[in-house]
């Protein structure tokens, strides 16, 4: 079990069932488990969608599309079975708060994806969990059981006479399949190579039929918004980015954790006064603030809200609200070089732009931080990436291109005392390399 | 080939759960090789019959995730993660750490059989780091000393 922490900024909605036994489908019932789902029952399918749209929930996961409008995708009629698909895949660097819901509040997630499956007309859900998170699987799997037990799932839910069907599905390693049309082949049995698009997966999705992909803290909010109402969720965030964020602190922070804040809460605050300023005596160089692949901040960059739009105009990303607090004691060049060392691990190969450009950039990070590199490397690295932007059938190729143009662009000083022979000001060389061999 | 009666129970509730037989291989794979402890050529052969693939098809499958493998391992595997989040808090010296105290490199397996080192990619402990997986459990917030406690305990087991 993860430790949790709290701090009075905090706004618990997703994670007000956190730490009280709500794993317990008896337990879930008395903290008003469950009551989002027959609230829904009672609605038409339209008035859920329109609800979930008015409170401005945006995409958890990273890319944050509007919700309410990704269900309003989905035909009304379809020859085929729809579905929802619940994206547990959780594996961009830095975050880990799919995995707290999942352990401490798996029944809000399975009430999600009912509402969801009412809102666009589905019969079933699969909630998939990524391979590593065995333990959380079990206790999806368990949560699962518990709920066809109480005749919440299955044939004639809560006396509607609906019918819905939950199941769960496990990963085997692969951040790829966090992309929603890798996710779809790799629940079908397949490698997880992405789908070109169009046909998008709300018209041609799982085995043909329409499908609502959505991530596991967006499904968890749903049946807060549907009890709250769409005008308290909205309130609590900024304009346009309804309710909160499960923020995961991660890297050189006094304290570390998952902390659910509201939607626009102040980068700077988040680190100095939730997370406790930097450890250590040490200085602030740069923060990745919504995953790996997000573009860094420097020290000088970091006043600024924590929502979709902002950190878009600061040159960024929300992302999945990972945040990586990175000291002044940390190599910038190793730091990029372990950002593309994992890119290049997970490229799929399907497409020759990533798969070319992960895999030179990181022979030429790696030489460069072992001090073999020459003063062209460094705008050839930012060529390269630049190159691979929008280039490739699935975002891996732009997830691994925009923190590396990020890197050479603000800390270009750090490459350049690297070269000609020089060694990491900050370790002893031939670190990376040994390890990554 | 003879999976136990709680794989079986497993596998039967899992292929009901998809309108394709092929679409319970990936979980299933993990379940077996978990029992198997890597997916040998009778593993793939049993498990490309039940859900009607080639062995070929599977093949295919288990080369794209990192968890799948079908070289032998310890009985123990030790994934130390060194991804940014554990990288600023000392991941790459807690593999190093591991290596020395067992005497391997990465994905490299003691003379006893016991342990496997393997250096892994983001597993999600990003707000514990620097962190660990050994099979499936979790070890966060490590240092030296507790990596060493972690892999005496298991020692023991």
């Amino acid at each position: 079990m993860a430790d949790l922490v709290s701090h009075p900024d905090e706004v618990k909605v997703v994670s007000r069932r956190f730490g009280q036994g709500a794993t317990n489908i008896d337990r879930y019932l008395e903290l008003d488990g469950y009551k989002a789902v027959q609230k829904s029952l009672a609605m038409e399918s339209d008035a859920i969608i329109n609800e979930v749209k008015n409170s401005g929930l945006r995409g958890r996961g990273g890319a944050g599309f509007s919700t309410g409008m990704k269900w309003s995708f989905v035909p009304k009629q379809s020859a085929k079975p729809k579905y929802v698909l619940c994206n547990g895949d959780e594996s961009e660097p830095g975050t880990c708060k799919d995995r707290l819901i999942f352990e401490q509040d798996p029944h809000s997630i399975i009430e999600g994806v009912m509402i969801a499956g009412l809102a666009v007309g589905a019969q079933s859900g699969y909630i998939y969990v990524r391979g590593e998170y065995r333990y959380l699987l079990v206790i999806m799997q368990k949560a699962i059981r518990d709920a066809y037990a109480k005749g919440f799932l299955g044939k004639n839910i809560f006396g509607s006479g609906r019918d819905f069907d939950v199941y769960w599905h496990g990963g085997a390693g692969a951040y790829e399949v966090g992309e929603e049309s890798a996710l779809m082949e790799s629940l079908e049995g397949k490698r997880g190579i992405p789908r070109i698009r169009p046909p998008f997966p709300a018209v041609v999705g799982l085995w043909g039929g329409p499908t609502v992909i959505n991530n596991a803290e967006t499904l968890a909010s749903v049946p807060h918004i549907i009890l709250g109402g769409a005008e308290w969720f909205a309130k609590i965030g900024t304009p346009k980015n309804g309710g909160t964020r499960l923020f995961c602190l991660s890297g050189n922070v006094a304290k570390p954790g998952v902390y659910e804040l509201p939607m626009g809460y102040n980068l700077k605050k988040m680190i100095y006064e939730v997370g406790g300023g930097i450890p250590n005596g040490r200085k602030l160089k740069a923060i990745v603030p919504g995953g790996a692949s997000c573009p860094c901040l420097t020290a000088d960059e970091i006043d600024v809200n924590m929502d979709f739009d902002s950190l878009a105009k600061a040159g960024s990303m929300l992302g999945s609200g990972g945040v990586v607090v990175v000291d002044d004691a940390q190599c910038i060049v190793k730091f990029a070089l372990r950002t593309m060392n994992f890119y290049q691990h997970e490229s799929c190969g399907w497409c020759i732009p990533c798969r070319e450009g992960t895999d030179w950039l990181k022979k030429t990070l790696l030489r460069v931080h072992s001090g073999g590199g020459v003063k062209k490397d460094i705008d050839n690295m930012q060529y390269l990436a630049e190159n691979m932007l929008g280039r490739t059938f699935c975002p891996l190729g732009d997830a691994a291109a925009m923190p590396t143009i990020a890197f050479v662009k603000k800390f270009r000083k750090e490459f350049e005392d690297h070269l000609e022979g020089r060694p990491c000001p900050y370790e002893k060389a031939g670190v990376a390399e040994e390890v990554m061999a | 080939m003879k999976f136990s009666e709680e794989f079986e129970q497993r596998f039967a509730e899992m292929v009901t759960h998809y309108p394709t037989k092929r679409s319970a291989l990936v979980p299933t794979l993990l379940y077996a090789q978990d029992e198997t402890g890597f997916l040998s050529d009778e593993v793939i052969a049993e498990l490309a019959a039940r859900l009607d693939l080639t062995e070929l098809e599977v093949h295919n499958v288990i080369s794209y995730y990192s968890m799948l493998t079908t070289k032998p391992r310890g009985k123990f595997n030790v994934q130390v993660c060194t991804n940014i989040s554990c990288l600023v808090r000392g991941g790459e010296e807690i593999l190093h750490h591991c290596a020395k105290k067992l005497g391997v490199g990465n994905k490299e397996t003691t003379p006893d059989g016991l342990f496997t080192l393997e250096e892994v990619e983001c597993i999600g402990a990003c707000s514990w780091a620097p962190a660990a997986q050994v099979n499936y459990d979790f070890h966060e917030n490590l240092t030296a000393e507790k990596m060493d406690k972690v892999l005496d305990e298991y020692r023991r087991r």
